[in-house]
């Protein structure tokens, strides 16, 4: 069984066969997790470069582990520290990794399109590891893995996303994940944060949470993009939080055995407080084992020997 | 190219009495069922594994936990083929150490598939000791890899395919041995 393409760069343009190939193999992976020693022989001889244009942890960090637990070799770019530094440009840098013999490169990028361009550009197959504003596929799959491994399945599941719509690509692959595969899909923020085209993506849009979130199976909160802001889009972080963060109150709405998710890092006190951030419906820490696992399924799936 | 069956060259019944006569060799050759675990190869060694904890059970009124093992991620082929093989799930509801951990598979050939279980296992702990049981022993091994209980030998052509097929996974209890044919 092999992806469809080369690359795995948005959940918009992957066909749901890929996106079941990619969760059902994450699942049988994930039992290495659990081991005492976690390290399975799959992929030697490999060698996965994450190429970071942005901070991360987790993601970063998320595809290392996995890479190491299947005995793929890793180098990480840092660019503060590399010779993007120096202005060699983005191709540039690529194509002298590929020939130093990486199989894949793993980027991240502040410019919308930029793991595209680079796929275009290097014959190693290339993962989009959050692009701009546009998409993060992998968070998009390890949330619906997340999501399956509570509710068994996304069909007919009500997900509110509430939050920075505008800024996310975390909300981008979950909005293109979640709808191929049948969720019913509503976002709510104040308007300064939702794309005004956002229901032609399938999606309804709200401006009170309470609405978005009512008879919710999942309640997916964004981070709020403080980076990204160019202008006051809301008066204050409190008032934000008052009018439109995730508190005890209003995931009363939800159903009774809906789960709480959030991509990370949290600005606690902002988008959501604290007691639901850390309640027993808050799933956020299995999102980023779920995070493990699938990034493994990805690199097995894509590091297929290609003849 | 197409398979022809040849022969069917066990029945429902020779699949029961081969492994009932399993059970009873690895009872006498452990002195019992101290520390015996079963671990199936996906696929088909998991319902014979199961089926052999069953008789077992049955014979020394004791319970063997069983296993099961996928062992693709510890293929050797891995990189020479195009499309990456699915990854099955591997649960094994007890810790391989100090177990005597009884191998299952349906079809011993080439070996391969043997070698990589052995690495797949020694990974999770280190058993007391590793045995084999097959259903069929067809030959041609291509590294050094034999089995401890075999429910029939027999010799095959490198061109003949030997299909195993139980109720569990396929509906119907038989082995049969077919061949490929050049299309006319």
């Amino acid at each position: 069984m092999a992806l469809k393409g080369k690359d795995i760069l948005s959940l918009r343009e992957m066909n749901p066969e890929d996106i079941e190939l990619i969760l059902s193999t994450a699942r049988s992976l994930k039992e290495i997790l659990s081991r005492p020693i976690k390290k399975v022989p799959t992929l030697r001889g490999k060698v996965v470069c994450t190429l970071f244009y942005e901070p991360s942890t987790r993601t970063r960090t998320s595809f290392e582990l996995a890479a190491k637990y299947m005995s793929a070799d890793t180098v990480s770019i840092a660019t503060a520290t590399s010779s993007v530094k120096k202005g060699e440009t983005l191709a540039d840098t690529a194509r002298n990794l590929e020939v130093m013999g990486i199989d894949v490169v793993v980027m991240r990028h502040s410019v919308s399109g930029a793991c595209h361009f680079l796929a275009k550009v290097l014959d190693v197959p290339v993962i989009n590891a959050g692009d701009g504003m546009h998409e993060h596929p992998t968070q998009g799959l390890l949330d619906i893995f997340t999501i399956l491994e509570y509710k068994s399945k996304i069909r007919g599941l009500k997900v509110a996303i509430l939050g920075d719509v505008l800024h996310s690509r975390v909300a981008r692959s979950d909005i293109f994940g979640l709808t191929k595969m049948g969720a019913e899909v509503s976002v709510a923020g104040p308007n300064t944060l939702l794309p005004p085209e956002i229901e032609a993506l399938g999606v309804k849009a709200y401006n009170r949470v309470e609405d978005a979130v009512e008879g919710a199976d999942v309640i997916y909160v964004l981070r709020l993009q403080l980076e990204r802001q160019t202008k006051s889009l809301f008066p204050s972080k409190r008032e934000y939080h008052d009018f439109f963060g995730l508190d005890r109150k209003r995931l009363r709405y939800a159903k009774e055995d809906a789960i709480v998710m959030h991509p990370g890092p949290m600005n606690r006190g902002v988008e959501i407080s604290t007691d639901v951030a850390d309640s027993p419906r808050s799933v956020i820490l299995d999102q980023v084992v779920s995070g493990v696992a699938v990034r493994m399924a990805a690199l097995y799936l894509i590091l297929g020997g290609r003849e | 190219m197409p398979l022809f069956d040849k022969a069917e060259i066990m029945d429902k019944d020779a699949i029961r009495r081969a492994l009932v006569r399993i059970a009873h060799e690895i009872v006498e050759k452990n002195k019992g069922l101290d520390n015996v675990v079963m671990v199936g190869i996906r696929r088909r060694g998991v319902p014979l594994a199961q089926r052999l904890a069953k008789i077992l059970g049955e014979i020394e009124n004791k319970e063997v936990p069983v296993g099961e093992l996928d062992i693709t991620l510890y293929r050797d082929d891995l990189t020479m083929r195009f499309d990456q093989p699915h990854v099955g799930r591997t649960h094994l509801p007890f810790d391989v150490a100090k177990k005597k951990v009884i191998l299952v598979d349906d079809v011993l050939y080439t070996g391969r598939t043997v070698r990589a279980a052995l690495d797949a296992i020694v990974d999770l702990g280190r058993p007391e000791c590793i045995q084999l049981a097959v259903l069929i022993d067809r030959g041609h091994r291509e590294i050094p890899i034999r089995a401890d209980y075999v429910g029939k030998n027999v010799p095959t052509s490198r061109k003949e395919v030997i299909h195993v097929r139980l109720t569990e996974v396929d509906g119907v209890e038989q082995v049969v041995i077919s061949e490929e044919k050049d299309e006319e």
